[in-house]
């Protein structure tokens, strides 16, 4: 029922954000529709805590701009790379435990993973995630484990489904 | 000042579409193609600023959305369509 | 104030511009498919993210800098999905990335050693 409310409101905003037009009509029209949408989405049975775990935004204020650094920093690692005349890379293929323990903090780690410039995640089995990085460096990054660690900070102890 | 990123990012679609159409394999003519979805919004939300129009914002979101599906869908197709094209004939 | 404000999303324009460029100016240097994943992926960040930052202080607080901030968050929210499919959909084609480094001994997650090809 949180979850039918929270994915309620949360299209209502998108709703009011693209309309950009406030008459009554049309606010009773965008409230009707999302709710429908939420309707046909919870007979997917996506409207879950996997769906939009909504008790993670208040980690998520600290995380997203934690992640928002690490992208800046590793983009101009990847940047200096590129620029450089003699190609500097050695790609690395190497597999990392992750130590998440739901599938909302497991897809976080590996997204978090793919968006960092240098490093992709390949494949992700259980705990085993096969990452790809463009130097070896950065390669040892991501086995040192501390965005993982972090992730998992931020999954914290609200993992039990 | 719009107009200059506004060449930057023709210019980084130009150079996009060179490797869409240097290939080698399909994979990377499917990352061009994710490419270019994303310099294309941008391109697009930059043209919303350049004439005053902001409704060209709406149709960079839309364009968000399927350049997300598109690739997925590409990628898809070829998972499935994969297993009919090496099979040995059978006599 | 005014004047500080462009100046400041001038800069972040011209940055995110050259983070587009560099961006794709590696996707056509880099060997192989694996390793332009790299360089698109600073288009879809840095790139993008500079030049949205940018246009977002030009908007000011208006409905346009809300629609901008939902393309960001969408497309920080799709482009790993899109990169990590890539990547997933080329190893299991039978694509292997040239490797200087392989740490993973043979043992690709998900995938059993016997059938590699």
């Amino acid at each position: 029922m949180l979850y039918f409310a929270s994915a309620v409101i949360i299209t209502y905003i998108f709703w009011l954000v693209l309309s950009g037009h406030y008459t009554p009509l049309l606010l009773v029209i965008g409230a009707v529709s999302s709710i429908l949408v939420v309707m046909l989405g919870s007979r997917m049975a996506v409207v879950d805590r996997e769906g939009h775990p909504i008790d993670l935004v208040g980690r998520a204020i600290w995380y997203w701009p934690w992640l928002l650094w690490q992208i800046v920093k590793s983009g101009i690692d990847v940047s200096r790379i590129i620029l450089s005349p003699s190609l500097p890379i050695s790609p690395t293929l190497i597999n990392v435990r992750a130590s998440q323990k739901s599938a909302v903090g497991l897809v976080t780690y590996a997204n978090s993973i793919t968006l960092t410039p240098g490093t992709v995640s390949v494949e992700v089995e259980g705990d085993e995630i096969t990452v790809h990085a463009i130097t070896y460096a950065g390669a040892q990054d991501v086995a040192e484990g501390g965005m993982d660690r972090t992730v998992s900070r931020f999954e914290g102890d609200g993992a039990a489904q | 000042m719009f107009f200059a990123a506004m060449v930057a990012v023709l210019v980084s679609l130009g150079l996009a579409l060179t490797r869409a159409l240097l290939g080698p394999t399909m994979f990377d003519r499917v990352l061009a193609g994710n490419t270019i979805g994303t310099l294309a919004v941008l391109a697009l939300a930059l043209i919303g600023f350049v004439t005053g129009r902001p409704d060209f914002l709406d149709i960079a979101i839309l364009y968000t959305l399927l350049n997300l599906i598109g690739t997925i869908a590409v990628l898809r197709y070829f998972k499935l369509s994969e297993p009919v094209t090496p099979a040995a004939p059978k006599e | 104030m005014e004047q500080v404000i462009d100046i400041v999303s001038w800069i972040f324009l011209v940055a995110g511009g050259l983070f587009c460029v560099i961006g794709t100016v590696g996707m056509i240097r880099m060997p192989d498919m694996f390793t332009r994943l790299h360089a698109a992926s600073i288009v879809d960040t840095l790139g993008m993210g500079f030049l949205m930052v940018g246009m977002i202080l030009q908007a000011g607080f208006t409905l346009v800098a809300a629609k901008l901030i939902i393309i960001v968050a969408l497309i920080l929210l799709t482009s790993p999905v899109a990169t990590h499919a890539l990547a997933q959909a080329a190893l299991h084609a039978g694509l292997r990335p040239k490797l200087d480094h392989d740490e993973t001994g043979g043992h690709i997650a998900g995938e059993d050693t016997s059938s590699n090809s």
